[in-house]
């Protein structure tokens, strides 16, 4: 027999932990949140910087203390039941889940369901940049993890691929462990990350940052060894014998992020191919009722108390549904 | 001094065929290869078709091996566990006027020996492959066309050459030959003294598999009668979401040089465009280019319009290894008992199990005294993967062991139990666990999961992280481990 659930939640970073508070406190019982990490909190356990809550909370949190709220909120809580260490691995149209467990695989059909299921990190192959293919090159979150979480350093001249929170963020980073942050490099012709982080990232090192620039090419056999760099007019096209090089030998991609949601394009749920998100008219809703979507899965948000703040709809949503239905 | 009867230098497809064939005789045999791993040259960069022996000459070599290898492939991919998918290509042309070059194709490959050749039409194609372009008027269909994972096959023919007595050595780059006992009779052999980075071997045939730089092997024996051109071919790889895009290998007409740009279905599901054909001088140059992106694109949208850059999830180049029109694989007189295995540009990755039957034919003929073991372990066990498995199979195979329950790379969905598995069968880099595992191979490009394959892999093979590295020495993946600071 299959298991039935009212509502059920996937990932336990902010967006899905306000989800299922708000859900509860619609009056929805029988709540299953499920995460596949060993912890709640989703990314936010890897930013260990502050600049986190002053919205939300009034306050300088860093990641895990913003988080830390939430998970202690959630755990007074009865009445959701949180599964670690359990990835959604399949989704069916009628909201049944396969849901991978350590030594267990299992199948739960769901009334209702809220994917909070974040996003992912656009690589250097999405960003189309020719030259070879050698160790040394990473997305600026990986780069985040293997310093912050694993105490790894990844690289010692460092060169950023665009100018998103996360590389700003990361610029400094590499500053305060030492290695050289030689550069970065912008296309547009303004930084794509907030003002304080230009500010407090680059500015205060002293780090060059190249709008109007793109890479052209990477160099390296085995590991990164330069990069080759053009300027752009203000049409986007290249500006002939701008070209220049800088040597160094890891290479930060900070060019964007994609919602994850291949799950609910399983189900059938209406994509827009652009931006990887619900084809919807309204927050958090798509096009399959009951299905609800939340946080960065719905759209890319330059903060996490706006995630906060609009998530609680989705739970309120799923409440409406599961009410209508019963 | 370690002394064998064959040492086959070059550890690619064609080498580690070569190696499973010898192996089933009572000989002494040794794969010297430069790299970490086997199967990181050529053979790690191709389009992994299995193909039909349409495009060829009907008096080449390339052609006879071609079709031969096709053939081979069936038996060798079921006894080695190797998943072989028969899918069929079809060459399509956008005039009426181009079907008589069909014609003439279908010719050529008949008197070659390939069957089931058929020319369909527009209909034809409008029912089979929805998405093609409409302007496309008629296809030569080849069903015996296929689609392997090409370093999977190499990995599996030299784990099971292994299990029957081959010795492997990586990081032995062969630096020099020496020529101890030329005699010049007919039937005798000569002894080679071969030297490596770390060693010295000895022994009485050299079999040169080296790829890219098999001239250079050869001239360190005085033969200067070929040398080889590098031919790059840039590839782009699409979103597995795409995985019907098309249910045939599309191939436009061939042209003099290569068989076009092809819109390929991999044997994980992607589909793949490329690739370009390109002369190059240095024969380490895998540089992918802007150039290649959109020439790939536009041919390939040309066949098939829906085709989308944004789908593109990883991109490489390879080179191929020209030295004539033709593979050349003899036995050279000035020198006997060294043996040339150049010039195996495509179609090398089907003919592969061919050219390893021609070369055993080879060494007979030159006087080696080859008897059949009787104990000749023809099968492999195959590989379990997990994204391959039904519903109730992995349900099973999780309660039995909950490390294959342990996903890493959830992109294509490998657990922790096939990165072991993949180590112990002889991965020591993250690209050699990504070849045999597809872990970090999916749209992620490895963001979320590469510290835990490092981790592993450390553990398993008992070295820091710092030593873990991309594809061997000098590609580390990081440069220092603070915890081990104090
Ligand atoms: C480097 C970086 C720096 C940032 N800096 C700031 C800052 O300074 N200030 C600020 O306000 N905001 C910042 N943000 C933004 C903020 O952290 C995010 O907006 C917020 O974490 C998004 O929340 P989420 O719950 O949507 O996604 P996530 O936090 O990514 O949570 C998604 C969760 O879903 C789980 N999951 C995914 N798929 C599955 C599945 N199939 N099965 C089970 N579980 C699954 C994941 O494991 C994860 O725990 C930063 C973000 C990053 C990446
Ligand atoms: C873009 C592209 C697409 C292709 N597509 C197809 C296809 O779809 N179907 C098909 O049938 N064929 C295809 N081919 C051709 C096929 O890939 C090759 O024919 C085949 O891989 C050649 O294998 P190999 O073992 O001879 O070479 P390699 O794989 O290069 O093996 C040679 C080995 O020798 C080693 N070596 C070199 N020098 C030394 C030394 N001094 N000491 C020790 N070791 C040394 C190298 O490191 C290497 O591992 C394609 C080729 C390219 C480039």
């Amino acid at each position: 027999m299959m298991i039935e659930r009212n509502l059920v939640i996937v990932g336990g970073g902010p967006a899905g932990m306000a989800a299922a508070i708000s859900a509860y406190e619609q009056g929805v019982n029988d709540i299953l949140l499920l995460e596949r990490d060993q912890y709640l909190g989703g990314i936010l356990n890897q930013c260990i910087h502050p600049g986190f809550g002053l919205d939300y909370f009034k306050e300088i949190l860093t990641g895990p203390e913003y988080a830390d709220r939430f998970i202690k909120k959630i755990r007074d809580i009865p009445q959701i039941e949180i599964n670690l260490q359990s990835l959604v691995v399949d989704l069916g149209a009628d909201k049944t889940l396969t849901i991978l467990k350590p030594g267990l695989l299992q199948q739960v059909r769901a009334k209702a369901l809220i994917m909070a299921t974040g996003c992912r990190e656009r690589t250097r192959e999405m960003a189309h940049i020719a030259g070879t293919r050698p160790a040394g090159i990473y997305p600026a979150g990986l780069a985040q993890k293997l310093i912050n979480i694993e105490g790894l350093l990844p690289g010692k001249e460092v060169v950023i691929v665009g100018s998103g929170d996360i590389g700003l963020i990361m610029a400094r980073r590499f500053v305060l462990e030492g290695a050289s942050v030689k550069a970065m490099i912008e296309i547009q012709k303004q930084a794509g990350g907030l003002l304080r982080n230009v500010i407090q990232c680059l500015d205060d090192f002293d780090i060059p940052l190249y709008l109007c620039h793109r890479i052209a090419c990477i160099y390296g056999k085995k590991r990164v060894e330069k990069v080759g760099i053009i300027k752009i007019d203000d049409q986007g096209n290249d500006i002939p014998d701008s070209h220049f090089y800088i040597e160094c030998d890891t290479i930060l991609m900070s060019v964007g992020l994609i919602p994850e949601n291949e799950l609910i394009e399983m189900a059938g749920v209406a994509i827009d191919r652009k931006t990887n998100t619900p084809l919807s008219q309204e927050l958090n809703k798509t096009s399959i009722p009951g299905v609800f979507v939340c946080g960065n899965a719905f759209k890319i948000y330059d903060l996490v108390d706006s995630v906060s703040g609009d998530s609680g709809q989705a739970g309120v949503l799923a409440g409406e549904y599961l009410k209508k239905k019963n | 001094m370690n002394k064998y009867d064959i040492i086959i230098i070059g550890g690619g497809v064609v080498g580690t065929a070569i190696s499973r064939e010898l192996s089933s005789y009572k000989l002494k045999i040794a794969l010297l290869e430069k790299e970490e791993e086997l199967a990181f040259g050529v053979s790690k960069s191709n389009s992994g078709i299995i193909h039909p022996g349409t495009q060829n000459r009907p008096g080449s070599l390339k052609g006879r091996l071609c079709l031969q290898g096709n053939a081979l492939i069936r038996e060798i991919s079921r006894d080695l566990g190797v998943e072989f998918k028969e899918i069929g290509e079809l060459i399509v042309v956008f005039s009426q006027e181009e079907v008589s070059r069909l014609l003439q194709l279908k010719q050529e490959a008949e008197i070659l020996g390939v069957s089931g050749l058929e020319v369909v039409d527009q209909a034809w194609l409008k029912e089979h492959e929805p998405n093609l372009s409409r302007e496309i008027v008629a296809a030569l269909y080849a069903p015996t066309a296929g689609i392997i994972s090409p370093y999977r096959l190499a990995y599996a023919l030299s784990e099971n050459a292994v299990l029957n007595g081959l010795e492997i050595y990586t990081q032995s780059l062969v630096q020099n030959i020496l020529v101890m006992t030329p005699v010049r009779h007919f039937g005798s052999t000569s002894l080679f003294e071969i030297t490596t980075e770390r060693n010295t071997f000895q022994t009485n045939y050299i079999i040169n598999a080296a790829g890219l730089y098999a001239d250079e092997i050869s001239q360190m024996v005085g033969i200067n009668n070929f040398q080889i051109r590098p031919r790059k071919g840039e590839e782009f790889l699409l979103d597995k979401k795409q995985q019907d895009l098309t249910n045939h290998l599309i191939f436009p007409l061939p042209t003099k040089i290569s068989k076009g740009v092809i819109v390929i279905k991999t044997f994980a599901g992607n589909p793949m465009i490329g690739p370009t054909a390109e002369d190059v001088e240095n024969k380490e140059d895998l540089s992918t280019s802007e150039q290649g992106l959109e020439k790939v694109i536009r041919m390939a949208q040309r066949m098939v319009p829906s085709i989308d850059k944004k789908d593109i999830i990883a991109y490489f180049a390879g080179l191929r290894p020209v030295a004539d029109d033709d593979f050349i694989i003899r036995c050279e007189d000035k020198v006997p008992g060294f043996v040339n295995v150049a010039g195996i540009q495509s179609p090398g990755l089907t003919a592969a199990p061919a050219i390893a039957q021609l070369v055993g034919r080879i060494l007979k003929q030159n006087g080696l005294v080859m008897e059949k073991k009787k104990d000749f372990y023809r099968q492999r066990k195959k590989t379990v993967h997990l994204s391959n498995l039904a519903f109730s199979q992995a349900k099973e195979l999780i309660q039995t062991d909950r490390s294959f329950g342990d996903i890493v790379c959830r992109c294509e969905m490998v657990s922790a139990g096939e990165i072991r598995e993949a180590i112990r069968q002889g991965a020591v880099t993250l690209d050699g666990i990504k070849f045999r595992t597809q872990a970090q191979a999916g749209r992620c490009h490895g963001g979320f999961c590469t510290t835990r394959i490092m981790k592993i892999l450390a553990q398993e093979t008992n070295r820091p992280l710092t030593a873990i590295t991309k594809r061997g020495r000098g590609s580390e993946i990081v440069k220092e481990d603070r915890a081990d600071d104090d």
